[in-house]
């Protein structure tokens, strides 16, 4: 284990908990304002991956994919919001769970209709295709160096906007008391849908940017959908800070976790038996984690809500 | 001196700036009825809750029978002998109002990790819950669901599950909140009934109501108790009068 | 009356699963054993379920996790030769039931959105633990060495014989379900569920109630699975996968919460409209996501709601 096998796999765990974060925070500001669990969210991420694919395809230039793909999420998100979930925002938790989860079967079997099951492959332009040397020891991917950069860009332009705009007062103020928001005549109905279409645009970023990293098939929501859960458990319902916090402490103890855990056993253990417990213990590694955090704070590092 | 059922020292707690509960102290003897009342706001029904173990202060002491039980939370204070009613009507809804008081009594009756026997068959939960409505008034209704209850009987029957956990102390925020006069009327008569039985601690804004049944009032204002004494002496006190401005003393 | 309509329902509804293997062999159609004994074993899954959920208000989607564990139990032990059924599934019961403690130990002490994202992340991990073992196949999964062997007593290899074990499980379990919800525990999780702050102030702690029943949920559901891995003769990671939880949470809702009839009529709905959609178009989920959906914003209530009349469960 070498220093620059370590450093690339401490950036690789950035780049996973900036993804990480995308999604959780359009997760926790819908969760937080609207007070709707939203088990689709993962099928817009589906849609963002498949659209910036698909983009790349038609267009040829990868460049024009992202806005593309992009508002096609974004259009998509806004109608999913007016024709189903609307009408969910009065009902209890498990009414939107169940008809979220009915949305998640709708869009997977669409996308295999048109696309068909088998994983579709994102190509990236030559220009992202190389390496960049980073810190004048390790050689890591253009593109992977690409999205943490991106993730942490719009990690601040979210903190700014959340603190220091009207828009980001109404949210902040709607996530603490939306009665009292919509008393004060503020249109609730066209913040829901703005905050939702934010929310989709997020998961359609996350999409977009995972195709050429992941794997793009009919499901792909669904896995990091829970991950993404356990970093809400994690870093505390409603809150962006809670989002970021949990989305870097989730993506790096994953990502070291299935690199170095298989080796460090293997020191300890045999090599065979590091070989079967290894894979399936680095697996396991964040929802152990999100049971221990739960053991000692049932809300989570720094949720929203104080009463 | 006797010590008193229930000892309050310091009770304070605040939301932000607010300070709803401000070094509040208060002593309730056995057997009294001890009204507490204020103004709109002062804070009535928080400190209610950190009586009865819904609400944590940030600072003071509670002692019930010369017990510690600051630190105890709702139920176990509720085993040893403490009761509350909610000032909203806080019932089981799709219970029948049987149902509703046969729980109380099996929350106080021995073990409810009994996995066969149908509990309402159980004559030992069924029987003092029928005497306990009959009590309230609300015999003829042990069969209503709880949602299909007048809002008048809703109060009543959150008395009587309040009544079923067999407590030592009462403590009744608002019994009579959006009753009309007749049902007022009635509701007085009854807590009157259980006066000298039970230790009540009544929060309430209808004075008629509380100069009827209360052996002593604390006034409650911003969170401070301003005078405590009994009803004579409390409506010459000239600052409960200014505390009201206007209202009727 | 609603509880009168539903008991004649639940009955009648019996009396026809007892016909369902003589029926069979008569039309010459032993396919409908197959559906119907799947059917009530999801039945089982699904009455577990609403022990907790339609009468506890436990929104648990990792429910699936105990149908694989109880399967993963019996096809363990057979991979490694012991066929006994009775070791089979005490050990299913007992291994359902101890992940339950241990999941719901964690889980229940939060409540509202943060437990569903829990048990549904539990029961994820639980599955990559199941699809990264590759001793029981790993992902593709494996087949069931032998079924489970119940000597001098059943022979689940004769179709009829196990469907009837299956069935008399079934009543079994809809038994203990009804008569632990209208004991002093099931009073305790009714109540827990129709108003905390109350059940609070009259001095019970909903806390030890509701993981007993989640427990108790678990193991049942272990019985499902031990079952459903006889049934099948293969045992797969996606016994696991959480959008079986999902079919379960499901089936629950469709076929009415907190009634005794409902998870069966449910299960019988849920499993009879896939086998018709399917038969239909292999991309019949494209059908059952929508109307997913309409059942949620529309028929909440679920069948067995349909005859409720307004009172409790009888």
């Amino acid at each position: 284990m070498n220093l620059v096998l370590v450093l690339e796999q401490l950036l690789n765990g950035l780049q996973f908990g900036v993804m990480l974060f995308l999604m959780a925070a359009g997760l926790t500001l819908v969760f937080g304002i609207m007070n709707l669990v939203n088990l689709a969210h993962g099928s817009l991420y589906m849609v963002g991956a498949y659209l910036a694919a698909a983009a790349y395809q038609w267009t040829g230039s990868f460049v024009l994919s992202v806005p593309l793909a992009l508002a096609g999420t974004l259009a998509v998100g806004i109608v999913v919001e007016l024709v189903a979930l609307r009408s969910l925002y009065e009902r209890d938790h498990l009414d939107q769970v169940l008809a979220t989860f009915g949305l998640i079967l709708f869009f997977n079997e669409l996308i295999a209709i048109i696309w068909g099951r088998a994983a579709i492959y994102a190509a990236l332009p030559g220009w992202l295709s190389g390496q960049v040397e980073l810190l004048g020891v390790v050689r890591y991917p253009v593109y992977r160096a690409l999205v943490i950069l991106v993730g942490l860009a719009v990690a601040v332009a979210l903190w700014i906007v959340v603190a220091h705009t009207r828009f980001g007062m109404l949210v902040r103020a709607g996530a603490s008391n939306r009665t009292m928001v919509a008393a004060l005549g503020v249109n609730i109905r066209l913040l829901y849908t703005v905050v939702f279409g934010f929310g989709a645009a997020l998961a359609g970023l996350a999409g977009l940017m995972a195709g050429p990293i992941y794997a793009v098939q009919p499901g792909m929501g669904e896995g990091i959908l829970i991950q993404v859960f356990v970093v809400i458990v994690i870093g505390g319902i409603g809150s962006i800070r809670g989002a970021l916090a949990g989305a870097l402490i989730v993506g790096m103890v994953d990502t070291l976790g299935r690199a170095f855990l298989k080796p460090m056993l293997a020191t300890v253990f045999s090599p065979t038996a590091a070989d079967s417990a290894g894979p399936a213990l680095a697996s396991m590694l964040i929802y152990m984690l999100m049971a221990a955090v739960l053991a000692v704070r049932p809300e989570g590092l720094f949720p929203a809500r104080t009463g | 001196m006797a010590e008193a059922l229930l000892e309050v020292r310091g009770l304070s707690k605040a939301y932000g700036a607010l300070r709803a509960t401000d070094q509040v102290d208060l002593d309730v003897r056995e057997g009294e009825t001890h009204a507490i009342i204020g103004p709109n706001g002062a804070g009535k029904t928080t400190l209610i809750g950190q009586l009865a173990g819904n609400l944590r202060p940030d600072a003071g002491r509670i002692r019930f029978a010369g017990e510690e039980i600051t630190a105890l939370a709702a139920p176990a204070r509720s085993r040893k002998g403490l009761a509350r009613s909610f000032q909203i009507t806080s019932i089981y809804r799709d219970f029948t109002a049987l149902d509703n008081v046969a729980l109380a009594v099996q929350a106080h009756a021995g073990d409810s990790f009994r996995f066969w026997r149908p509990a309402r068959k159980e004559a030992v939960l069924r029987e003092p819950a029928r005497a306990i409505l009959e009590e309230v008034g609300l015999g003829a209704r042990a069969d209503a669901v709880g949602a299909n209850l007048a809002h008048g009987e809703q109060r009543q029957l959150e008395i009587a599950i309040a009544l079923a956990t067999q407590p030592r102390l009462m403590l009744l925020d608002e019994p009579v909140a959006g009753m009309g006069a007749d049902e007022s009327q009635r509701m007085v008569e009854f807590l009157a009934r259980l006066k000298g039985r039970r230790t009540l601690i009544l929060v309430e804004h209808d004075m008629d109501a509380v100069f009827t049944l209360a052996d002593r009032i604390s006034v409650l204002v911003y969170g401070r108790i301003i005078a405590t004494g009994t009803p004579v002496e409390i409506r010459a006190n000239p600052e409960v009068r200014r505390a009201y401005l206007g209202e009727e003393v | 009356m609603g509880a009168r309509a539903r008991t004649v329902v639940l009955i009648a509804g019996l009396a026809l699963l007892a016909a369902v293997p003589p029926v069979a062999a008569l039309t010459g159609q032993p396919f409908y054993l197959d559906l119907f004994r799947r059917i009530m074993i999801f039945a089982i899954a699904a009455s577990s379920l609403n022990l907790i959920l339609g009468y506890g208000g436990m929104i648990s989607f990792g429910h699936a996790a105990y149908l694989g564990i109880g399967a993963y139990a019996v096809g363990i032990l057979a991979h490694y030769g012991i066929y006994n059924g009775f070791l089979q599934w005490g050990l299913a019961i007992g291994a359902a039931a101890l992940v339950a403690l241990a999941i719901g130990a964690v889980s229940i002490r939060t409540s509202g959105v943060y437990f569903i994202m829990i048990t549904l992340a539990f029961t994820q991990m639980l599955y990559y633990l199941g699809i990264s073992i590759e001793e029981y196949g790993g992902d593709d999964g494996m087949r069931l060495a032998a079924r489970s062997r119940f000597p001098g007593l059943v022979d689940l290899g004769d179709a009829t014989a196990f469907y009837y074990l299956v069935f008399a499980i079934l009543c079994l379990c809809l038994l203990l379900v009804h008569r632990l919800v209208n004991s002093r525990f099931g009073m305790v999780i009714q109540a827990a569920k129709s108003n905390e702050a109350r059940t609070l102030a009259i001095g019970l702690s909903p806390y030890p109630y509701k993981l007993a029943a989640f427990v108790i949920a678990g193991a049942m559901c272990g019985v499902a699975g031990a079952l459903l891995v006889n049934h099948t003769a293969y045992l797969t990671p996606e016994f696991m996968h959480w959008t079986r939880s999902g079919e379960i949470l499901f089936t629950v809702t469709l076929g009415g919460m907190a009634t005794t009839a409902g998870p069966l009529l449910g299960a019988a709905a849920f499993l009879l409209l896939e086998d018709l959609l399917s038969g239909w178009t292999v991309h019949w989920q494209i059908i059952l996501g929508p109307f997913l959906v309409l059942v949620v914003l529309f028929a909440r209530r679920g069948l067995a709601g349909l005859l409720r009349g307004g009172g409790r469960d009888g």
